[in-house]
């Protein structure tokens, strides 16, 4: 925490006092919005841990049933239950979530907006409390008697709603409690994203000059605080039906299950879009600096972006097609899904224009982000089956659904997760990591990746249903070639995990011994590469003002092929 | 720091809300079922709005949050109709509702809305 | 004592305080929280004609009472916010109290109208939240609502003795704000469960 200049508008004008913190201020009770994101980071990059070893038991189970999975045990029925319901949750809620908005949303957004921390910095701080808190809570699920909830991450009552059903009685209140509480969290960061972004832009900031990442991470906070609510509303009722015994969604009493799907899923699909966006938005960070090149129809993606966000709201039942809703209603939710394909495809369109005539150059995070565009492409157009209600028939609850929503959610969670950090790491940490062994990173994880989810839409295509522990009980899905199919899926994943190690040693060595880092290793334009790396606590010297937008790459008649935006004239 | 605004007299919306509120209550005592939904639902908007209006002070804010909390609304009513769609349907071609008749074989337990 | 903030908050690019435009985002998200909430009552009563017969049990009178009460205490917070617009802070400080008893008051009516149900012996009078789904709805958004009054009485309080000082006058119109909000989910709540039978 260096000194300030005194400076018009500088950091120390308005009196914060700059007493030395001692380590446990600094670090656990800190207000400052770049080590509250690096908190969520960490926080998420280890519950993604946690959720992997989950997959790794359940995958070792299916391809080797009955027999016990290295590092794990014995996986049963109701174990297998527990591992998926889970790992789903966690790579959601626990990773995702707060790797893709609330760790780059903090880092990031003052930076870029040139500010100095958050608009609320004790809120900020609260809010990481209260989502340790849900870690805490979700942990606690998996020790009390009955183990972890094994009712999937949709929680569908009555089996989630009456404990003699689910056997899993406290692990599926605490479970709840834990999910709820991370909404909480949620609806207490976006506060600071959204205000922060919408008030404390540097002078000379327009709206069309914010880089795209601020932009997405805001209409996600927007998505998510909209959709969120109801679903609030019904895990209250939930938990009442759990706890004491009331009949909010339970039959016996009067209360319909349907209602529960309903809440769930109008926050579920727009929560896709919530994950999708920000990935989107360190995409297009990564692109533009290493193709060297404007973003191609910055207000276009901005506005597709908008109508993907209103359409979200609309497509919910396709998650319910098969669970006796009329048919008349699911035409309305097929055209409404085939729908939102064309502005998700418009912005894909808009990022390979950006690519096209560029100079790229392909360092790691750039490898990563055009992975990003391959892996998830694949993704979004099998959607377009699923979202066919009389396909669904068929495809519901199967592995094709599975490997849909991998080759999405996977590029959203874990490959958007790697870009970034590949990309921001000599801000946050002021080194660089080591290029080659980010490559050998990149590939053995992308490689292995098709290798797990390819041929689940073989096996989905099959027949081959989701949330079954063992498949040896099925005749008709116990052949050896569909056991193949399995066997290598789960070497495949095996293998993903093993090349993990070798990102967990560049990660943390090069934080001691990587090359030290300038303020602008990739010669980017927007602001948080125009501070030191790391930056210092009230990140600018003296606060910038604007001039021009984010993405002016090769701008004819100027020196550098860059042109950051706070800097006056012409280079 | 609300700017400059030339500020209602809050006394006088204080005094309609309650009239409206004696409105509100005496109007579903006649049992007219319009009438109770005019004066029970339909006050209550209007109370909304008063209260939105000037004690909050949206009449003299930026007007893109009257547009905002519109929106809001405007969205939880598809979810409603979305849901209500669903939810409430008594019967279909091939299947009849019976957890809102009370018909249900789990629901035997029941007797007269009562867990016995 | 308030401690200085970074300079982020106090700027303004869309015009509207920081402030007051984290307050609106947050009642935009608990009018989805409610909003829900009250959604789903109202699926369940149409479909359900004899929830009607239940809420005959509810109290008018006290519902109605609690009503008039919200009203003014909202008055009162209003005029606390423009006490304090003219820096008339001793006037200011009185009315936020005035609030928070206004907001004591709903809480005990509250009370009396919960163990009366509660807490009798007579079975026919007897409404738990076991009894049927219209009541396990009733004490959910009344208690979901009451919980909400509390939060605000304490947050109130808190701004009051700042207040008091000179100190972030500004507090009391986003205080102000939640509890309207308060007051409008309650002006819903009270035709919904009380007057529709």
């Amino acid at each position: 925490m260096g000194q300030t200049t005194v400076t018009h508008d500088s950091h120390a004008a308005h009196g914060h006092d700059h007493h030395e913190q001692g380590f446990i201020m600094k670090y656990f009770f800190s207000t400052d919005h770049k080590i509250i994101g690096l908190q969520y980071m960490f926080t998420g990059m280890f519950m993604a841990i946690v959720g992997g070893y989950f997959a790794y038991a359940f995958r070792m189970q299916l391809a080797f049933p009955g027999m016990e999975v290295p590092l794990y045990g014995t996986v049963g029925p109701g174990e297998y239950n527990m591992l998926i319901t889970n790992h789903g949750s966690i790579m959601i809620f626990w990773v995702a979530m707060p790797v893709l908005i609330a760790a780059f949303g903090n880092i990031l957004i003052p930076l870029m907006i040139g500010c100095d921390d958050m608009v609320f910095p004790r809120l900020n701080r609260l809010s990481y409390q209260i989502f340790l808190l849900s870690v805490v809570v979700l942990f606690m699920s998996f020790f009390v008697q009955g183990g972890g909830f094994g009712g999937a991450w949709t929680s569908y009552p009555p089996l989630s709603a009456v404990a003699e059903y689910n056997l899993t009685d406290w692990g599926a209140s605490l479970w709840l409690i834990a999910v709820a509480l991370e909404f909480v969290a949620f609806l207490i960061g976006g506060i600071n994203f959204v205000t922060t972004s919408m008030n404390a832009r540097a002078p000379g900031m327009r709206m069309t000059d914010i880089p795209m990442v601020v932009w997405m991470i805001v209409l996600a906070s927007i998505m998510f605080m909209a959709s969120v609510g109801p679903l609030i509303a019904g895990s209250i009722m939930l938990l009442m039906d759990q706890r004491i015994g009331t009949t909010f969604f339970v039959p016996s009493g009067g209360g319909d299950p349907i209602l529960w799907q309903h809440l769930f899923w109008f926050f579920g699909h727009p929560e896709v879009y919530v994950v999708l966006l920000p990935a989107l938005g360190i995409v297009a960070e990564i692109m533009t600096t290493f193709a060297r090149k404007k973003l191609f129809g910055y207000k276009t993606i901005l506005y597709t972006t908008f109508a993907t966000g209103g359409l979200a709201f609309v497509v919910w039942a396709h998650h319910q097609f098969i669970a006796g809703i009329d048919p008349r209603m699911a035409n309305i939710f097929l055209v409404t899904t085939l729908l939102i394909s064309i502005p998700i495809a418009e912005i894909l369109f808009s990022y390979i224009a950006t690519l096209y005539g560029g100079s790229i150059e392909f360092r790691t995070p750039m490898l990563w982000a055009l992975g990003f565009l391959i892996t998830f492409l694949l993704g979004g157009v099998t959607g377009i089956y699923l979202g066919s209600s009389a396909l669904d028939i068929y495809f519901h609850d199967s592995y094709f659904v599975v490997a849909h929503f991998h080759y999405t959610f996977f590029p959203i969670a874990i490959i958007g997760m790697f870009a970034g950090l590949y990309f921001w790491y000599p801000k946050m940490f002021g080194r660089m990591m080591d290029e080659t062994l980010g490559k050998i990173h990149f590939w053995g994880t992308i490689i292995p990746f098709n290798g797990i989810f390819l041929p689940l839409f073989l096996v989905g295509m099959a027949g081959q249903h989701r949330r079954i522990y063992n498949f040896q009980h099925f005749p008709d899905l116990a052949t050896a070639d569909l056991q193949g199919i399995r066997v290598f899926a789960t070497v495949s994943m095996v293998t993903m995990l093993l090349f993990q190690f070798v990102f967990a040693y560049n990660f943390f060595v090069s934080m001691f011994k990587g090359e030290k880092a300038p303020a602008n290793p990739w010669k980017s334009n927007t602001l948080e590469w125009t501070v030191p790396s790391p930056p210092p606590h009230g990140n600018f010297a003296e606060l910038p003002t604007v001039y021009r937008g984010p993405y002016e790459y090769s701008v004819p008649g100027n020196k550098e092929d860059y042109w950051p935006q706070n800097m006056p004239d012409r280079n | 720091m609300a700017g400059a605004h030339a500020h209602p007299n809050y006394v006088k919306i204080w005094a309609l809300l309650l009239v409206l509120l004696v409105v509100s209550i005496i109007g579903p005592e006649l049992g007219i079922p319009w009438l109770t939904l005019l004066t029970a639902f339909g006050i209550a908007l209007v109370k909304t709005y008063y209260v939105a209006a000037y004690f909050m002070h949206l009449n003299f804010e930026k007007k893109y949050v009257w547009f905002l909390l519109l929106i809001s609304t405007v969205l939880l009513g598809v979810f409603f109709f979305g849901v209500a769609g669903d939810v409430m349907k008594a019967d279909g071609q091939n299947w009849q509702d019976c957890i809102s008749n009370n018909t249900c074989a789990e629901q035997q337990r029941y007797v007269d809305g009562q867990l016995r | 004592m308030s401690m200085q903030g970074p300079l982020a908050t106090s700027r303004s690019a869309t015009g509207i305080p920081t402030g007051r435009l984290a307050v609106w985002w947050l009642l935009a998200s608990e009018i989805f929280i409610f909003g829900g909430l009250i959604a789903c009552y109202i699926l369940y009563r149409l479909n359900n004609p004899w929830w009607g017969g239940e809420a005959v049990f509810t109290k008018v009178p006290a519902g109605a009472f609690n009503t008039f009460v919200l009203l003014t205490s909202s008055l009162f917070i209003v005029l606390a916010h423009d006490a304090a617009e003219k820096k008339d802070f001793d006037r200011a400080f009185k009315f936020i109290w005035y609030t928070i008893g206004g907001g004591l008051v709903f809480l005990l009516v509250k009370y009396y109208e919960y163990s009366s149900k509660l807490f009798t012996d007579d079975p026919e009078l007897l409404k738990t939240p076991l009894t049927n789904t219209y009541w396990s709805f009733y004490y959910t958004a009344t208690g979901l609502h009451a919980l909400h009054v509390i939060g605000g009485m304490v947050i109130m309080a808190l701004i009051s003795f700042d207040l008091r000082k000179g100190f972030n006058p500004h507090r009391v119109e986003l205080i102000g704000l939640y509890w309207h909000f308060v007051d409008i989910v309650w002006i819903f709540l009270f035709p919904l469960l009380y007057i529709a039978k």
